[in-house]
């Protein structure tokens, strides 16, 4: 064992440059992908808990706002809210609708910022009532918003695709430019990682052509290569870790979940997945193209 | 001890056969010189004893067993029962005699201390004692094949494997080096050595087996080089 050590160090030394290439490779390219993957990730949460419940609210003409359907200083009157709430009941892009009251609005409005210097800035007549309106498919969503938007009594239409589409968008382009970005920088290390386990093993042709010849295992021969390789790609998979941590303390927890609070964000337990999968990665990464580089010396 | 069946190996992409229907057998504690001229298929031979190489045909038997059929996981355990010297002496240059002796061990994971107690002992016995920490560069061409030696029968081989190990010597130090292997064979180590060195074989009077062509033209007790 002393002997399979000494020799995975030698080896390490003898290739000091080209394993600080791999291993700077592995980094970028395992960070890329681990970005990618919480990408995904993200698109994930917010597809699940947000895109797929998304609503549509039809926000209602009060005393304080105004608005091309509105009489101005003028609540909107019970018969336009019935026909708005038949017209919403009839079209067949809805699945379900409720009303949500002034006071419904009010106590929400309490809840998000309780504690806040505002929460008592506002009062419940301030408040502005809505038809809150949950669609079949959230992606069939214009008829429904066109037909209601002109409505007598609808102050304005809120559609939450118009936010989120974009954030979609950029994830998505997040998520497979990052993961395509990182296979092709993937592959090179470990095409890379190949040819430096092949120049180790030319470099000592003649140490292994005597160990096969007295009878050294091909695990014996095989296992100090292996260990270089491992070594450089568990430390590129741990920069990177650190370089994943460091990104989703900055863009997550410092920017996005305080600017953007009503959405789900990906936290540490998906970057520890991400980790444990970049890991994963980089293992077999390595273990393959060391196998496939040495096989030729070890065959008998 | 070594048993071959009616062995042919033609290498791939090559329409001659290198062994051609080839049959003997090598008792236990026997010496038997292997001549021919190069090419005549004594490499060849020696190689499928280490299984380098696959017969083509036939059956190859070393300590009993039918190597042809070895899977490729046993191969070590049969290569630590035979020894192994070349004309070349194959050591490892950066690595002291002491070192180049030890590493056969290492590498077939020996403890250290089986392996201080086994490499002096050898390296006298090929009578290089005292010299140890020598690097091979600083060794004559007939110490390095002592070295060499040394390091094939450190493990205690049942079978040593010799390919033209006075090749690159001068008669005198020849001589020396047959006299240890010898010296090896008396210890019951089967020794097989393919020889070009007709002095050599015409002096030591041991089984001659001749090849010409992949085929055996001659298998002579006591026999000598040039003689039919």
């Amino acid at each position: 064992m002393r002997h399979t050590f000494s020799e995975t160090l030698s080896g390490l030394r003898r290739n000091a440059s080209m394993t600080l290439a791999v291993v700077v490779t592995m980094w970028v390219s395992l960070s890329l992908f681990g970005a990618g993957l919480l990408a995904a990730r993200q698109v994930d949460l917010l597809k699940d808990r947000w895109y797929d419940k998304i609503e549509i609210s039809a926000f209602l003409c009060v005393k304080d706002v105004k608005g091309d359907n509105c009489d101005s200083g003028l609540d909107a009157t019970d018969a336009e809210k019935a026909a708005i709430l038949a017209a919403i009941q009839q079209n067949p892009e809805t699945q379900d609708v409720y009303y949500e009251s002034k006071q419904d609005a009010f106590d929400q409005f309490k809840q998000v910022f309780a504690g806040s210097s505002i929460e008592d800035s506002l009062t419940v007549d301030q408040m502005q009532d809505s038809y809150r309106i949950k669609l079949k498919n959230p992606a069939s969503y214009e008829g429904l918003v066109s037909e209601i938007s002109t409505m007598k009594g609808v102050q304005f239409v809120q559609d939450l695709h118009v936010y989120l589409d974009p954030i979609f968008t950029w994830l998505n382009a997040l998520r497979w430019g990052t993961i395509g970005m990182s296979v092709l920088l993937l592959l090179a290390a470990s095409l890379q990682i190949g040819n430096t386990i092949r120049m180790a093993a030319f470099a000592r042709r003649r140490e292994l052509g005597i160990m096969r010849l007295v009878g050294a295992s091909n695990w014996y021969i095989m296992l100090p290569f292996l260990l270089e390789s491992l070594f450089a790609a568990v430390l590129g998979a741990a920069l990177a870790s650190g370089t994943l941590a460091l990104g989703l303390y900055a863009v997550v927890v410092q920017n996005a979940q305080v600017s953007l609070k009503g959405l789900r964000w990906i936290g540490w337990s998906d970057a520890g997945l991400a980790m444990a999968g970049v890991t994963g990665v980089a293992i077999v990464l390595s273990i393959v193209p060391t196998l496939i580089a040495t096989r030729r010396y070890l065959r008998v | 001890m070594i048993r071959f069946e009616d062995v042919s190996k033609v290498y791939e992409g090559q329409q001659r056969a290198a062994l051609k229907n080839v049959s003997l057998e090598v008792e236990k504690g026997e010496f038997v010189f292997l001549v021919g001229t190069s090419g005549s298929g004594k490499s060849t031979f020696l190689r499928l004893i280490l299984r380098e190489y696959r017969a083509t045909r036939g059956h190859v038997y070393v300590a009993g067993k039918d190597i042809s059929r070895l899977p490729a996981w046993k191969i070590p355990g049969l290569r630590r029962q035979i020894g192994t010297v070349f004309q070349d002496f194959r050591l490892l240059p950066g690595k002291t005699v002491h070192e180049n002796v030890a590493f056969a061990l290492q590498v077939i994971g020996k403890p250290s201390s089986v392996i201080k107690k086994v490499v002096p002992e050898t390296l006298e016995l090929v009578g290089l004692s005292g010299k140890g920490d020598r690097l091979p560069e600083e060794l004559s061409g007939g110490e390095q094949q002592r070295v060499a030696i040394a390091r094939a029968f450190v493990n205690r081989p049942r079978i040593l494997i010799a390919d033209e190990p006075t090749g690159n010597l001068d008669p005198a130090t020849s001589v020396g080096i047959m006299k240890l292997l010898d010296r090896i064979n008396r210890a019951d180590t089967t020794v097989v050595m393919a020889t070009h060195d007709s002095a050599i074989v015409d002096q030591m009077r041991k089984r001659v087996i001749e090849l010409d062509a992949g085929q055996i033209v001659r298998d002579q007790v006591k026999g000598v080089y040039g003689a039919r």
